[in-house]
């Protein structure tokens, strides 16, 4: 009852173009089903995620782990909360990041925990950088 | 199962098979000499009621798969079309949907009959374990049935269940990837779910042959809980508990054809006619009624994975229910204080209903908490101190005893039923998507509302005028083919005015004999074509909201009702939410929002629209289409005549559902009235 060859086909790698989302943007693309959040966030946003206290994090992850080196603005991560697998809303809750709509946890601008049922963060998928515009996901 | 039969039958053929297969001999002590206790009350039939229901539900949906199509992309669509096209597709499938439901209510019955009479306690605790595997069993069933018409409900709902196996250390993922076959919720999981709900009914039929074996080597409990002794406390099972089961379960069939035919949507979700979108999820997933209970569980704890063992320990418990109360008396009758405590467990199983259905902040979660704390306790701590301190009232000597002492109770039992029914199958209604902003649309008169309600011939077709003028540039009705214009029950047009009417509309065919794609005029047959040939593209020309298909808008669309309205709706049969959403959306345009409300960029203010900022522009103005009727040509007309179309276009059946209900109501109502009386008089010598 495992996934049969085809689903596993189509769930090759994929490629995104990042040209076109602007700095304070987002994009959702699906890649195996679920979607994948790719935010270019504001340089206020990503002092913030790297200044949060780990402390403060029921998921401890400092944002340089959330995040390649040399492109801290990009955020990529899997558009399902952690709690039962709804979608989070960007640019909501008291964080500014996710809002989960269903159940109500709530993700500061790195995709992290801080409210809510949600035991862990949203996670990264793997991801790596072809070009400085280019990304490739899985 | 009770002991060798002395069943012989007459007829030689008969002989010869009874000699080397004595099934009639088992059917005939099963079911015809079989000793029941005489005293047994009308909550016992409702085995008799499970038992029919299982049957309901299996041949129903045996014929539904016939028609049905477990694809991602045709299952929705598929389910429309049993509906819409199979002879009597719309009753096949009410009386699945409602009797899913129906199916619960009877259980929930069942296990709190169970409960109060203390049926589970030796020697019947196989029995009662056998009754909760087939819960569970039923839990499962029930579950991924609701899958299966693919709508938004049914997609979401799976991802959050399925999700809650991922709460299982180690293994819980590789799980949840077994469930769904791919590594989200998809066609994959879909094709599983259907052959599994196929599968486990059968199972469950299995466990209840098992289940009904129990019961007859055990003998069945009775209200007072003392064991017959002789051959004064017990009827022949036949005709004495047929003809009451038989009236119990037409009594039930009452309130079943209630549903079916009056308000088949009224425990469903109206999210559940949008078609299944992997990139939306609803502003609050509910379950069907019969979970709410333990989905409240599940979230009044703060931790997943404690939410899911809790949930899950708060149906397993009930295995251990005869080893958690120890009392030796069995019924609740002659325990004054466990009865008391009965009734508060039953209004918390229902409060934490009602919970369930509620958005998960503020004063749900702490009364959630403190409902679940109770819930538990009651099983852990209060049985088996009850069993310690409680002092029981003397039961009687036995049951003969006790029929010549009892009094007339029949009107208190029957009042609780009705209350503990209507607030069980009231639970569903909190249910509906709720929204923060909006303003509950003004009740309209709608000549389509209520037990004999038929469509307006005139307002079809208005409405149909005004769809094809202005709705139709932007909104699709792909449900609806050129021939449904002359259905009966419809706008009421000839086969020839329906013809013409699709001849005028270019329909894409192809490919032709070179290979390519062409446009011929349109036959009744084809659908209404829709005004994009994608949702993206359709999402491109207006602004980023891709303008729903209209085919099922007024049964998609709802506001939440509240409570006590919700009660009061199953007996008024209110149903008309969705059309009094749409025609007050249509009408409910401002000019300038308020002050202190600001409007993101093209959006445009509505009262009634969730949130209030609706990407629609205004559709409708004074004088857009004229009527050839001379009704008059304004918004509100326009309005409620496009709404009354809808409603068509949604239920094109409802004239007829509506008049068949009526036929089957006359008919049960004498068929329980005689059934009454049969067994009044079988069962005058027995009190």
């Amino acid at each position: 009852m495992n996934p049969d060859a085809s689903t596993i086909a189509a769930g090759a790698p994929i490629e995104v173009d990042l040209t076109p989302i602007a700095e304070g943007q987002d994009i959702k693309v699906f890649w195996r089903g679920k979607p994948i959040y790719i935010s270019h966030r504001t340089k206020k946003q990503v002092e913030e995620a790297q200044k949060t206290p780990l402390k403060d994090l029921p998921d401890p992850q400092t944002d340089q782990q959330r995040t390649k080196p040399g492109h801290e603005q990009w955020l990529v991560v899997v558009g399902i909360c952690t709690h039962l697998g709804c979608i989070p809303i960007a640019h909501e809750g008291s964080y500014n990041g996710f809002f989960c709509p269903c159940h109500g946890s709530v993700y500061d601008t790195s995709g992290r925990i801080r409210q809510g049922p949600a035991p862990t963060n949203l996670p990264v998928p793997p991801y790596a950088f072809l070009t400085d515009t280019k990304i490739q996901i899985g | 199962m009770s002991g060798p039969s002395d069943f012989q039958p007459t007829n030689p053929a008969l002989k010869w098979i009874e000699r080397r297969l004595p099934i009639m001999g088992l059917m005939h002590s099963s079911f015809v000499a079989y000793p029941t206790p005489r005293n047994l009350n009308y909550w016992w039939t409702f085995g008799a009621i499970l038992s029919m229901m299982l049957a309901v539900q299996i041949v129903t949906g045996v014929i539904l798969a016939m028609h049905y199509t477990p694809h991602a992309d045709l299952a929705f669509k598929s389910v429309e079309l049993i509906v819409r096209d199979v002879n009597f597709g719309w009753l096949l499938r009410n009386m699945h949907a409602v009797g899913a439901s129906m199916f619960f209510l009877a259980v929930y019955i069942h296990m709190f009959r169970g409960l109060y009479y203390g049926s589970y306690k030796e020697p019947r605790e196989v029995l009662w374990i056998l009754g909760v595997i087939i819960y569970l069993l039923m839990m499962a069933t029930g579950f991924m049935g609701y899958v299966l018409p693919w709508g938004q409900m049914s997609f979401w709902g799976a991802t959050v269940i399925t999700n809650l196996f991922s709460a299982i250390p180690y293994v819980g993922d590789s799980i949840v990837t077994l469930l769904w076959g791919g590594y989200a919720v998809g066609n994959p999981t879909l094709n599983r779910f259907f052959s599994l709900h196929y599968l486990l009914p059968f199972v469950i039929a299995g466990v209840v042959v098992l289940h009904v074996w129990a019961l007859h080597v055990s003998g069945q409990n009775n209200p007072d809980g003392v064991e017959p002794k002789t051959a004064k406390d017990t009827v022949p099972f036949t005709p004495h508990a047929t003809i009451k089961d038989f009236f119990g379960v037409s009594c039930f069939l009452l309130l079943y054809a209630w549903f079916i035919f009056y308000m088949p949507n009224y425990l469903g979700e109206a999210d559940n006619y949008i078609p299944a979108n992997p990139a939306v999820t609803p502003p609050h997933i509910v379950p069907e009624w019969y979970y709410l209970p333990f989905y409240a569980i599940l979230r009044s704890i703060p931790n997943k994975l404690a939410g899911v063992v809790a949930m899950f320990a708060a149906i397993v418990v009930l295995a251990f229910l005869p080893w958690l109360d120890t009392a030796r008396t069995r019924s609740s009758k002659y325990r004054p204080l466990a009865k008391q405590f009965f009734w508060i467990f039953v209004v918390v199983c229902v409060l934490l209903g009602y919970l369930g259905a509620q958005p998960p902040e503020g004063i749900y979660v702490i009364a959630g908490r403190i409902l679940t704390v109770m819930y538990f306790a009651y099983f852990l701590i209060l049985l088996p101190l009850l069993s310690r301190i409680e002092t029981p009232r003397p039961v009687p000597n036995s049951i003969a005893d006790a029929v010549l002492a009892k009094s007339g109770k029949a009107a208190s039992i029957a009042a609780a039923f009705l209350i503990a029914g209507g607030l069980l199958v009231g639970g569903a209604q909190t249910a509906r998507a709720e929204d923060s902003h909006g303003v509950s649309p003004p009740a309209n008169k709608w000549s389509f509302a209520g037990p004999v309600g038929t469509f307006d011939r005139g307002a079809l077709q208005r409405g149909l005028k005004v769809y094809k003028e202005v709705c139709a540039s932007c909104h699709g009705l792909s449900y609806i083919a050129f021939r449904n214009l002359a259905d009966p029950g419809g706008p009421g047009y000839s086969v020839a005015q329906a013809a013409a009417f699709a001849s005028e509309y270019k329909i894409k065919d192809g490919p032709n004999d070179a290979g390519d794609m062409f446009e011929r005029p349109g036959r009744p047959a084809d659908y209404f074509p829709s005004p994009f040939p994608n949702e993206q593209a359709a999402r491109t020309a207006n602004g980023g909201a891709a303008p729903p298909d209209l085919s099922l808008i007024t049964k998609a669309r709802s506001y939440k009702r509240g409570f006590p309205m919700f009660v009061f709706d199953v007996f008024t049969q209110y149903q008309e939410q969705g059309p009094d959403y749409v025609a007050a959306v249509l009408q409910g345009y401002q000019d300038k929002a308020p002050a202190g409300f600001t409007l993101p960029e093209g959006s445009y203010y509505n009262t009634y629209f969730p949130g209030h900022a609706i990407k629609m522009p205004k559709p409708l103005s004074d004088g857009q289409v004229t009527y050839d009727d001379g009704s008059p040509a304004t918004v509100a007309q326009y309005s409620k005549d496009v709404t009354h179309f809808l409603m068509w276009t949604a239920e094109p059946h409802m004239e007829a559902r509506k008049k068949l209900g009526l036929q089957v109501f006359v008919f049960l109502i004498l068929l329980a009235g005689l059934l009454y009386f049969t067994k009044k008089k079988v069962w005058a010598s027995s009190h």
